[in-house]
């Protein structure tokens, strides 16, 4: 009977430790999130390449996070209005994303192609949390699965105050568009 | 035993599944990089002298800089809107870290010029720096005639020189303190009993109070014993306002002149005989 359990738990650990399919993990800590804001007066937009973001195929949970600070500006003036005054970033330093892939099973990750797929999720950005639901396309080639989607928001709707003076330089409707190459 | 395998088995099967709650939490700590503080002070001025603050790279900064006549002039100076001393110039930066500046001053007529260097950035993660230090040196040039022509006039007397070591740290997102410690060189002064070396030291204080504006308090205390008894310390408290675009800087000063030695060595206001005036800075950036 002794040499049964042990066999068996032996069993169990490896069906869970070593199953791959269930704990293969896409990651990027390269990812690339631009902000475009446009209005008839100016267009504002940043560019963040140090997005940290992964996802698991098996279940589809997917996870984004962003520290404020690395958005990059042309201007450096407008940097440090988007650190200091809008995005407060040393109070708020991060903005999260964490959703699901709806049909990550549709997609297969061992065969190249292009799918999409919607995704759902929680955006928080200075500790509001509103959800955001968008498409995803994921492109499948080797081990490298490219995702890109985009969707818009108003900043008003995240605590993002913006004083009457610019109120026509910022847009309501920023367009967040999202490019990471996972490995 | 059989119940201990058991236990052992999930236990250590456990960890896989734990994984799933936070995908990106076993990525941490983050690699480390230098993590520099900005915005110690709203802009590169505290209220009359430098703050640490730099224009960025490429970026010009125009400023006008005005002080009214002394509030206790009364109602027929119209409590000193009459007069005005002003400054105007601009910063421009070489590099993020150095900048030069020019300015014209009615103050003597005075043209003016300096080189700012920032060398410490305060900073934390790769390295932990508790200050930003900037050097900045000034030069003034007193166009005024000759108040005496007909005595040999020398070219060099009509300059002037400061220099400064700016050390400040951001205590906290809104308290930032800066200390300057000065030292003004005149070519040609009063009389022989004064110095032409003027030791100073400068007290800046940046408080905020919203995201956009902040309380500013400034201090230059001179040293006994160098300048005329007559002349006395600048003492300034502001109110910065940002707008997005611009910089306003609205403030009380006793001091008239709107360049270094002139504030740090020549004023005559006594706050506490009501020689206080109304002066602002307004700043805008232009890229190029």
């Amino acid at each position: 009977m002794k040499p049964f359990i042990y066999i068996s738990s032996l069993l169990l650990v490896f069906s869970f430790g070593f199953k791959q399919d269930d704990t293969k993990k896409y990651y990027s800590s390269t990812g690339d999130i631009h902000f475009f804001s446009h209005t008839e007066i100016e267009d504002i937009e940043a560019d963040n390449h140090k997005v940290k973001t992964a996802f698991l195929p098996s279940t589809g949970a997917i996870q984004f996070s962003v520290l404020i600070k690395d958005f990059e500006f042309e201007k450096a003036l407008m940097q440090e209005h988007f650190n200091e005054n809008y995005m407060e970033s040393t109070k708020y330093p991060k903005s999260t994303y964490s959703g699901e892939i709806l049909d990550v099973k549709s997609i297969n990750f061992d065969k190249d192609g292009t799918y999409t797929s919607k995704v759902k999720g929680n955006l928080t950005i200075k500790d509001v949390t509103k959800e955001i639901e968008t498409v995803g396309t994921f492109k499948v080639k080797g081990d490298v699965v490219n995702a890109k989607a985009s969707f818009n928001i108003n900043p008003e709707d995240y605590n993002i105050e913006i004083p009457s003076m610019v109120s026509n330089k910022i847009s309501r409707d920023i367009k967040i568009t999202i490019d990471v190459d996972y490995k | 035993m059989r119940n201990f395998t058991l236990l052992l088995a999930l236990l250590l099967a456990f960890p896989v599944f734990s994984q799933d709650l936070d995908l990106l939490e076993d990525d941490e700590p983050e690699e480390e990089t230098p993590q520099y503080t900005f915005a110690t002070f709203k802009t590169n001025r505290v209220i009359n002298g430098h703050s640490v603050e730099m224009v960025a790279k490429r970026e010009f900064d125009f400023k006008i800089s005005h002080r009214f006549g002394f509030l206790n002039t009364g109602p027929y100076q119209f409590f000193g809107l009459d007069q005005a001393t002003l400054r105007i110039g601009g910063d421009f930066g070489i590099t993020d870290n150095i900048n030069v500046g020019f300015g014209r001053s009615n103050v003597d007529k005075t043209y003016d010029g300096f080189v700012k260097w920032r060398f410490i950035r305060q900073q934390t993660g790769l390295k932990n720096i508790p200050v930003t230090v900037t050097a900045i040196s000034h030069m003034g040039i007193t166009t005024l005639k000759w108040p005496i022509p007909n005595r040999e006039n020398y070219f060099t007397s009509r300059l002037h020189y400061t220099h400064q070591l700016l050390i400040a740290r951001k205590f906290s997102e809104s308290l930032s303190v800066q200390l300057s410690p000065t030292l003004v060189h005149k070519n040609l002064i009063d009389s022989s009993q004064y110095k032409n070396d003027i030791y100073a030291l400068g007290i800046g204080l940046r408080q905020k109070i919203t995201v956009r504006t902040s309380i500013n308090l400034e201090y230059f205390y001179v040293f006994p014993g160098q300048v005329p008894d007559s002349r006395s310390d600048a003492l300034s408290i502001g109110f910065d306002i940002e707008t997005g675009g611009h910089i306003f800087q609205l403030f009380f000063t006793n001091a008239s002149a709107p360049f270094e030695k002139g504030f740090i060595t020549d004023t005559n206001g006594r706050w506490l005989n009501g020689d206080v005036r109304f002066g602002f800075n307004i700043a805008r950036i232009f890229n190029f």
